[in-house]
């Protein structure tokens, strides 16, 4: 392995002219990836908060979700439950392990039962937290974790994920930054998921049709955390 | 994949009878045109961002080896291999060994060029690991038995009506007994039955848009999700990626992909977009045990520093097809190997062989729209003038032509006598075509007229009609 490994570095340098892994060239890559400064970032993507989070909504609903204004945490419950009945949707819902929809006041929805843990094929709804919204395409990032395991983002058929307001960004260089924040530098959660809307394909005919492996529906709560 | 692009002449002629392919590639045309244009219309900076894509991949060649040393080192770190291979058939095997430290029976696989490049899926058959095409696209054209026809949409070329064939055929070993003819119910079709599959897969397989140096992530690009799920669910994910794919931090990622997916099909950004790091933590409740990254060269190394450099900026968009007037006459099997287009007809020839490809750099108008609109500013015209300069110059080019090339040769370096020798022939084309206004029959001509009549000429030739009329000669 190591012998395809040297051969192959070696070709590199050998067609650029100059000593492999030289020392110069080392230097100027590392210090490029320790700044990991930012390019062009569009316009719309760099606007005050409050617009942001309509920009966000705009192009989530452009990408065929759905976006929902709540009040607060203690309204999701009901939110969701009123979601499951206007599509004739199981009242069982598959929850990440998360802390803050531990939280939530359940108990207020006695018929909505609420499963906690990774996604099974037979489940039809689950709700998770977002790591962050971000504004210039609508887009939802959801990392893997303990209390966030991925498979939720995928299998059952209708995702419906809380966003709060306040974690709507404009760009997805301001996104990073957070994960950055959160986790470190160069430190990555296994999975980072960024997700613009539901599953779809044009693979026949090139028509677009929804729910092509991941989820048909997607539905995002923004909740009104004072942020804007 | 065995390659046929020798025989481009007859694969032409059988996909120009093709009424089925005819349609199909107009809806190209009709759909991925006109959304790229509106897409970059939607973005002010779009341009922009085209040049800094550029630069940062021009960057990264310059600094190649370092930053997958760097990438390689933070794979490592996070708990990942990387397995460096040179040949297609390094990575074949490579992939069986990892396939078989689990014992694997199906690998899921998300949507991969190199794996066609590679021709893995005869070889995971053969030795015993079925391979499941996930993507809806490879899914059709895997039960079909058939090459992709497009980077993107691999499967543009086949009619609902086929599809509904296909299924009815390959999915009564599930108890499908009805011929389905919706597309709605023919996607949630495949959906039911694949569901399975990633539940059961042992190893999933997908390629890379691009790989992080900075994280050591590999990063995916999907509508449907069946790439994630492909790397989710099974205990290994083995990732299939070429040199080139590496950039040097998440920003320079996003630059690329703000470029990719509205070059590709005009979506503002792909429905899922995936970052993958190392295998499963410790603490996480799912994702993969394993995470290898196969890296492959299959001579990529030694473009560099060549005419055919930039050719490695190429992030597998399909834009340059979509918009080339020979790729929507003929489509993407015509071409005879993996890469058709503009991109196959500059890239092939580096993996097949002029001789092989010799017909691929003539698949051209030389029209300039794939330059036009390749996000990465490829100069894709001057490489396939690269290539026929190279058939030329190594007698890969038939005689006659040879011939012909040569006498068009030396009267264009003496433009007196070029002027003398156009004006006889303009003039006596003009006087004999002067009644009808055309020919439907003209010796050296018949490939023209075979099929339509040639317009008779003016009877002078432009420098004489722009002279008359008052223009500067030089």
């Amino acid at each position: 392995m190591s012998t395809a490994r040297d051969h192959i570095l070696g070709q590199i340098g050998r067609s650029l002219g100059r000593p492999a892994l030289a020392d110069d060239v080392r230097t100027a890559a590392e210090q490029r990836v320790a700044a990991h400064r930012r390019n062009l970032v569009p316009q719309r993507a760099q606007k005050p908060h409050a617009e942001q989070i309509n920009l966000f909504a705009h192009w989530a609903e452009a990408h065929m979700a759905t976006a929902q204004r709540v009040p607060a945490n203690a309204a999701i419950p009901a939110a969701v439950a009123d979601y499951l009945a206007q599509h004739n949707l199981p009242t069982e819902i598959r929850a990440a392990p998360h802390p803050d929809l531990d939280a939530l006041p359940w108990h207020e929805r006695p018929l909505l039962t609420v499963k906690r843990g990774v996604a099974e094929i037979t489940d039809q709804v689950s709700l998770t937290p977002a790591f962050a919204g971000v504004a210039e395409t609508g887009t939802l990032v959801l990392h893997s974790g303990a209390e966030t395991p991925t498979t939720l983002n995928l299998v059952p058929d209708n995702h419906i994920v809380v966003l709060r307001a306040s974690q709507i960004v404009g760009s997805y260089e301001d996104m990073w930054d957070r994960l950055r924040e959160k986790f470190g530098e160069r430190v990555m959660p296994r999975t980072v998921n960024f997700i613009t809307g539901p599953s779809r394909t044009g693979d026949i005919e090139q028509k677009m049709i929804l729910g092509a492996h991941g989820p048909r529906r997607l539905h995002i709560l923004i909740v009104d955390d004072g942020a804007a | 994949m065995q390659t046929t692009a020798l025989n481009f002449k007859a694969n032409v002629t059988k996909a120009l009878g093709n009424a089925n392919l005819r349609q199909s590639l107009k809806r190209v045309e009709t759909n991925w045109v006109s959304r790229r244009a509106e897409a970059a219309a939607r973005l002010p900076e779009f341009e922009a961002l085209r040049d800094q894509a550029r630069d940062i991949k021009n960057h990264v060649l310059a600094h190649l080896d370092v930053y997958l040393e760097r990438f390689e080192q933070n794979v490592i770190a996070n708990g990942g291999q990387v397995h460096w291979c040179k040949t297609p058939r390094e990575a074949r095997e490579t992939i069986l060994a990892l396939c078989r430290t689990v014992d694997a029976k199906t690998a899921t696989k998300g949507k991969s060029m190199i794996a066609e490049e590679i021709a893995l899926n005869p070889f995971l058959s053969e030795n015993g690991v079925e391979p499941v095409e996930t993507d809806l696209g490879e899914y059709i054209i895997q039960l079909a038995d058939e090459p992709p026809s497009h980077i993107v949409g691999p499967a543009i070329h086949k009619t609902k009506e086929e599809v509904s064939d296909l299924f009815l055929e390959h999915h009564r070993k599930y108890g499908q007994e009805r011929r389905i003819t919706d597309d709605q119910e023919l996607v949630a079709e495949a959906r039911k039955y694949l569901r399975q599959r990633y539940f059961d897969a042992d190893v999933g397989i997908t390629g890379a848009n691009l790989l992080v140096a900075e994280t050591g992530s590999s990063v995916i690009v999907t509508n449907e999700g069946n790439g994630d799920l492909t790397q989710t669910l099974p205990k290994m994910h083995i990732v299939l990626a070429s040199l080139e794919k590496v950039v040097p931090t998440l920003e320079d990622a996003m630059t690329i992909l703000r470029v990719l997916a509205r070059s590709a099909t005009g979506q503002e950004f792909s429905v899922y977009t995936t970052f993958s790091t190392g295998p499963r933590r410790a603490a996480d409740l799912d994702g993969p045990g394993e995470y290898h990254v196969v890296l492959l060269d299959n001579g990529r190394s030694s473009m560099l520093g060549t005419e055919l450099q930039d050719l490695l900026r190429c992030i597998r968009c399909g834009a340059c097809m979509n918009h080339c007037p020979v790729y929507q006459s003929v489509g993407g099997h015509a071409y005879g190997w993996v890469y058709p287009g503009p991109i196959g007809a500059a890239l092939d020839p580096h993996f097949l062989g002029i001789e092989e490809a010799q017909h691929l750099p003539n698949a051209s108008t030389f029209c300039g729209r794939c330059e036009e609109v390749c996000p990465m500013r490829i100069p894709l015209p001057k490489i396939m003038r690269h290539w026929r300069e190279q058939a030329f110059s190594s007698d890969v080019t038939p005689p006659l032509q040879r011939i012909g090339l040569g006498l068009w040769a030396w009267f264009a370096k003496r433009p007196a006598l070029y002027r003398l020798g156009a004006r006889l022939g303009i003039g006596v084309l003009g006087r004999l075509g002067r009644g009808r206004g055309s020919f439907s029959s003209l010796p050296l001509a018949g490939g023209w007229t075979k099929g339509r009549d040639l317009p008779a000429p003016a009877g002078r030739i432009f420098q004489d009609l722009w002279k008359a009329r008052g223009g500067d000669a030089s």
